[in-house]
């Protein structure tokens, strides 16, 4: 199942496991990327609570956690090179993988197509 | 009260959407702050070839001796600024500094000899404070006239020559802070080889009529892309160059922000002209006693950017305060975070290492020389 936020960020929930990114929109309003800090696995975040930071040559942006619920991986590979934001945002530059505390709560984020109207 | 008044355009301004920019508002414009070639490659192309930036908010004024000589005009404007200007030849352009009472600085400007008159570059946010008070300090004895009818523009980079060249050929002639008049495709414009990006390049003040043609011939050549002004500012970092409001302002005296340089020894004690100029008392004191602060470069040891506001401290703990940052970002030709503050003097030594703290985090920066990348300008 694809989901996306307002706040542009995109969740393939397999289970009670979300992969969560950022999508291509965000990538491109934000611009060449050069430094990601991402959440340490363990760690847990309310729905909005800021999890990671994206730094571009001329400003810093908050990612914010899109549901309430546990790190269980992060994604070294976007630290070691942040330009794959740039290059991949939907695939290769997943930010981190959470455990859902509620399942149940992705249902009311948005669909692909609501998500595409809204950034139309 | 929010500011609601509507943007200014540039006369350059359809140009830029038809390039794609991104517009922002800064200064009271709306400016291009990218093309869609993006503020990294606009950066780096800027250092490998060459760049045209719109600067055209900035504010060109006129100062013109009522007596016809132009020491007089040079002489009035040394009562509001530290500068020796009454040195100054004919045809060259020198940085200098608004002072006020208390030693801060109300602007930085370029001041350019152009024979009977003064002509005075200030900064676009500053542009209406500057011209009444140049009117207020030196309007008895010089006619003080902001132009209107004129766009400016900066062509950055090591290829600018050339390009420039390929337009007028006695460009080549020209030296770093050289000032000329030239016709540009039987265009009259004013052309200083300056710039704000630490490489070497031209700044061009056109007529608005003529400035989107000449633009235009300018971006036509291979070797150049527009460049917006986040770009702009990451090329000045790069260049140590200040950014007045960020880096200098009212509550910094020119000594504390490392500009020494721009105070030549004929306004200094035992000068000529020594003193003189608002906030003398201060800034001569400074020279002779030092100061408590200041301004450094600072280079991040990690992949973090530290940007402007973020806090100084001298341990890893956060519990010895030792400054705070301007200016602070990522520079693309250092190809790692870049940025400037002010700190303690007894923490400015070059190499001394300091924390930042950026997100709770204390993060390691050292004290670094300026500029952060090579100058190249044509002296």
């Amino acid at each position: 199942m694809l989901k996306f936020t307002e706040e542009h960020e995109w969740l393939k929930i397999d289970g009670d496991v979300a992969t969560v990114g950022i999508t291509e929109h965000a990538a491109g309003q934000l611009g060449d990327l050069v430094f990601v800090e991402l959440p340490e696995a363990g760690s847990t975040f309310s729905k909005g609570d800021t999890a990671a930071t994206v730094e571009s040559v001329k400003a810093a942006s908050d990612v914010y956690c899109p549901l309430d619920g546990e790190i269980v991986e992060a994604n070294q590979a976007i630290v070691d090179d942040p330009s794959l934001v740039n290059s991949d945002p939907q695939g290769a530059a997943w930010f981190f993988k959470l455990k859902l505390a509620d399942p149940d709560a992705a249902k009311a984020l948005l669909d692909e197509a609501a998500y595409k109207e809204l950034v139309a | 009260m929010e500011d609601v008044s509507p943007l200014k355009h540039t006369p350059l301004h359809a140009l830029h959407l038809s390039r794609g920019a991104r517009m922002v508002p800064f200064a009271g414009y709306d400016m291009p702050v990218q093309y869609p070639e993006g503020v990294l490659k606009e950066h780096l192309h800027t250092r490998t070839a060459a760049g045209v930036f719109d600067v055209s908010h900035m504010g060109q004024i006129l100062v013109r001796p009522k007596s016809g000589k132009i020491e007089d005009a040079a002489l009035a404007l040394e009562k509001l600024v530290p500068v020796d200007v009454l040195s100054l030849a004919e045809g060259r352009q020198r940085y200098g500094l608004f002072t006020n009472a208390t030693g801060g600085i109300l602007d930085d400007l370029m001041i350019v000899n152009r024979g009977d008159h003064l002509f005075l570059v200030v900064n676009a946010a500053c542009k209406d404070a500057d011209f009444a008070h140049l009117k207020n300090g030196l309007g008895s004895l010089c006619d003080v006239t902001m132009l209107t009818d004129r766009a400016l523009i900066a062509l950055q980079g090591p290829r600018a020559g050339a390009v420039l060249c390929e337009l007028w050929a006695d460009v080549a002639s020209m030296r770093f802070m050289d000032v000329a008049e030239a016709d540009l495709h039987d265009v009259s414009c004013v052309i200083s080889r300056s710039g704000y990006t630490g490489e070497d390049g031209f700044e061009i003040s056109i007529p608005t009529e003529a400035a989107v043609d000449v633009t235009q011939r300018l971006l036509e050549h291979p070797d150049v892309l527009p460049i917006g002004l986040g770009a702009r500012d990451s090329l000045r970092l790069e260049a140590g160059l200040c950014l007045y409001g960020n880096d200098i302002d009212t509550s910094t005296s020119p000594i504390e922000a490392g500009l020494e340089w721009a105070i030549q020894k004929s306004r200094r004690a035992d000068g000529e002209r020594a003193g003189g100029f608002p906030g003398a008392d201060r800034i001569l004191a400074e020279f002779t006693h030092g100061v408590s602060r200041r301004r450094v470069g600072l280079k991040p040891e990690g992949r973090a950017p530290v940007r402007g506001g973020v806090r100084l401290f001298a341990d890893a703990e956060g519990n010895t305060a030792a400054g705070t940052v301007t200016s602070g970002g990522f520079g693309p030709s250092v190809d790692g975070p870049i940025a400037m503050g002010y700190v303690d003097a007894e923490h400015a030594e070059t190499g001394t290492r300091l924390f930042a703290e950026v997100r709770g985090k204390f993060l390691p920066v050292a004290v670094s020389a300026l500029p952060f990348i090579k100058q190249t300008y044509k002296r």
